[in-house]
């Protein structure tokens, strides 16, 4: 059976060199010339480190991209994804032609346009009219493709009544509408597109999510789609490719791409593990939050089963205490408490494990913070660990997501809708 | 299961081999909408919200060329013959603004555009070559205000008129565009990495005037310095300048052996702008 190739990247690579860029890269500049001149190689290729932004490094040049192989089927919509600074953005650059790949080679089977920003080429002082035409041209389109679309691009943008008012005075939710209501006419055969959906409010991320939807599905066009956003890259994508300091980690299906990532982004200064071996009476020897495979785990997608396994020490005379944790928000609101009476559970003293799971689909997604406590109510505390673990719960396809950041609660409640009466 | 590429279809491809003539002028071609509307863009928005708006491009050469007459013809003495001094540099400022306007407009594209550039490709060139076509239109305001002049001299009866070879006109105002075109693209591939360019054109242009022969005929320096002639014989805009006194007042020789140095210049120029300016726009944006 044979395949259809749209887009191939074969071997790419892209060297950046860091710091000031001053009176020392004309020597460098030379020193290259001097070695292309004798048929050397480039002396500046070979040094280069990975790019990992949390570390110092002893080379001016990193690798921002390396070795990246992969290929695109015609109509598959692939989501990029990876941290902030693992060369997403970068290899949307090298595909848009702003910038040009050190090593290796990108092949496109058709016409390919990008939206690597909305607005690009907007001109405050022209009107909004005028800026569809600027801006359809500087994204491709013939000014004929663009006057056969005007009308359905105004219409789609909402800014009918202030289309010939110069685009500055335009709120900022008008700007991008307008600025999407071009792009969103486009018709390339392969179409890249950079976060763009991270601006805007929610009704204009629902339209714009669902404009993509059309142009992947009805259209059978290439698209190829960085985001942050978990649910509208599940929602969209076939495929998914995970890109990590620079290199390919993961190319398959979706789901399992989104695990992987969310696996991989451990201890970005989230707790998952507390351990006290010192306990001298009763208390806390450990604490940890696991993820359904038993693995040490600080993010969380919102379905996901979330593990804390206790391990406590317990002494005799402390046989009636209490424990149990408290999760706290971002915000320091308290969501709930739980505990358990330990004298329901155990008759001895010793080292018990204790494993609790919370409820899935239950917390919204944000970060949160545990603190622990072993007590006996309204007597004495007897170990107090506070916001000893954090976590983060994010955000993959509740029936919130296109809420964004608006707050819409601490927890999803299933409540019993029935409808009464029909007028 | 095989995988059948069918790699000798690409529509196109992306490397690093940066081929060292790799102009694309069907490209340009394809993007001549966008060329229009950068042109557009530029007429529209550079009087917007101003009182006189273009009135502004006739009161410069109008006023440089009065504080020129009094300074360098009343007060130095400099002879411009039997045409009147301040049509004399009337004629020679409007020419020198167009070679101004072009070269500072295009002399910093990379660094001016890198927000547009960064974010959306389209043949870099177009970005520089629509400024020297909208420069074109502030050129032909002044023309309209030199032509007024001219008539209000002509007809009060001054030895000026229109020698034949002002058919040639068009063609000067091209060179002077590609010549400024080429020079721009030149400084701003260099520009990207060692901005003391920048400083340089700065006060470069207004030195470079000096020696352009715009208020003084050519003649005069090889009549009164003659060891500092070559500053003005091997400059190239000298000869345009004077070349478009002869066509426009009949003032002055033609000097077939100085315009043919300029077109070689020019191309020259033109050539290697292009072959900087296609090696730069791949990779600017890495350091600019």
């Amino acid at each position: 059976m044979r395949k259809d190739i749209i887009l191939s990247i074969e071997n790419v690579s892209k060297q950046y060199r860091l710091g000031q860029i001053g009176t020392g890269a004309l020597g460098h500049d030379l020193n290259r010339w001097w070695h292309r001149i004798r048929g050397k190689e480039d002396p500046y290729l070979k040094i280069g480190e990975v790019n990992d932004r949390s570390t110092k490094g002893t080379s001016d040049y990193v690798w921002a991209l390396k070795d990246i192989n992969f290929k695109v089927e015609r109509g598959e919509v692939v989501g990029v994804i990876g941290k902030n600074g693992a060369g997403k953005s970068t290899l949307l650059k090298l595909m848009s032609r702003v910038t040009s790949p050190t090593t290796g080679e990108i092949n496109f089977g058709g016409r390919v346009a990008s939206l690597l920003e909305v607005g690009t080429g907007f001109h405050g002082e022209m009107t909004g009219r005028e800026n569809i035409f600027l801006n359809g041209a500087i994204l491709g389109m013939t000014k004929k493709e663009i006057a056969s679309k005007l009308d359905e691009i105004i219409e789609f943008s909402g800014c009918e009544r202030y289309i010939d008012t110069p685009v500055k005075r335009y709120s900022s939710g008008m700007y991008v509408r307008l600025a999407f209501a071009v792009a969103a006419f486009l018709e390339p055969e392969i179409l890249i597109v950079d976060e763009v959906l991270a601006v805007g409010d929610a009704e204009f991320q629902k339209k714009a999510i669902g404009k993509m939807q059309d142009i992947s599905r009805g259209g059978g066009r290439t698209v190829l789609f960085v985001s942050h956003n978990m649910a509208a890259v599940k929602q969209l994508c076939s495929k998914v490719i995970v890109l990590e300091f620079g290199t390919v980690v993961f190319e398959g299906n979706t789901n399992d791409g989104i695990e992987y990532y969310l696996q991989s982004n451990q201890y970005d200064g989230y707790i998952g593990h507390y351990v006290n071996e010192a306990v001298e009476e009763s208390g806390f020897v450990s604490l940890a939050l696991l993820d359904k495979n038993d693995a040490i785990r600080t993010e969380f997608g919102f379905d996901e089963l979330i593990t804390i396994k206790i391990n406590v020490k317990v002494t005799e005379q402390h046989l009636n205490s209490h424990i149990g944790f408290r999760v706290i928000d971002r915000n320091e609101r308290v969501i709930f408490t739980s505990e358990i009476e330990l004298a329901s559970e155990i008759d001895k003293d010793g080292l018990y494990q204790f494993e609790v799971k919370l409820p899935q689909q239950f917390l919204v997604p944000n970060k949160f913070k545990l603190t622990f406590g072993m007590h006996i109510p309204n007597v004495a505390l007897i170990d107090y660990q506070e916001e000893c673990l954090s976590f983060e719960i994010v955000e993959t396809g509740s029936d919130f997501h296109m809420y964004g950041n608006n707050d819409y609660g601490c927890i999803f409640v299933d409540c019993n809708w029935n409808l009464i009466k029909v007028n | 299961m095989s995988i059948k590429n069918t790699k000798e279809t690409w529509l196109f491809s992306i490397s690093p081999n940066n081929k060292f003539f790799s102009i694309n002028f069907n490209e340009i071609w394809q993007y001549r909408d966008l060329l229009f509307l950068f042109v557009k863009r530029d007429v529209i928005t550079a009087h917007k919200q101003t009182v006189l708006g273009p009135l502004w491009y006739l009161i410069q050469p109008l006023f440089t060329s009065i504080t020129f007459t009094i300074i360098f013809n009343n007060l130095a003495g400099i002879e411009t013959g039997s045409v009147p001094p301040f049509l004399f540099n009337l004629t020679g400022i409007a020419v020198w603004n167009y070679f101004t306007s072009c070269l500072t407009g295009t002399s910093n594209t990379f660094a001016n555009n890198a927000g547009i550039f960064g974010k959306v490709y389209f043949p870099r060139m177009i970005s520089p070559l629509s400024k020297v076509i909208s420069n074109l239109l502030k050129f032909g305001i002044q023309l309209i205000i030199l032509t007024v002049f001219y008539l209000y001299f002509y007809l009060n009866g001054a030895a000026i008129s229109l020698n034949f070879s002002f058919i040639l006109f068009p063609f000067i105002v091209l060179i002077i565009g590609i010549f400024g075109l080429g020079l721009g693209m030149i400084i701003s591939s260099m520009v990207t990495k060692y901005r003391d360019l920048n400083y340089l054109v700065g006060f470069g242009v207004q030195l470079l005037m000096y020696v352009s022969a715009v208020m003084y005929p050519m003649a005069l320096v090889q009549q009164k310095m003659p060891n500092f002639v070559w500053l003005v014989k091997y400059n190239p805009l000298a000869y345009i300048i004077e070349s478009t006194r002869h066509m426009i007042l009949n003032v002055g020789q033609l000097s077939i052996g100085g315009l043919v140095y300029t077109l070689g210049v020019t191309i020259a120029v033109f050539i290697v702008g292009i072959l900087l300016f296609n090696r730069t726009e791949k990779n600017f944006i890495d350091t600019v």
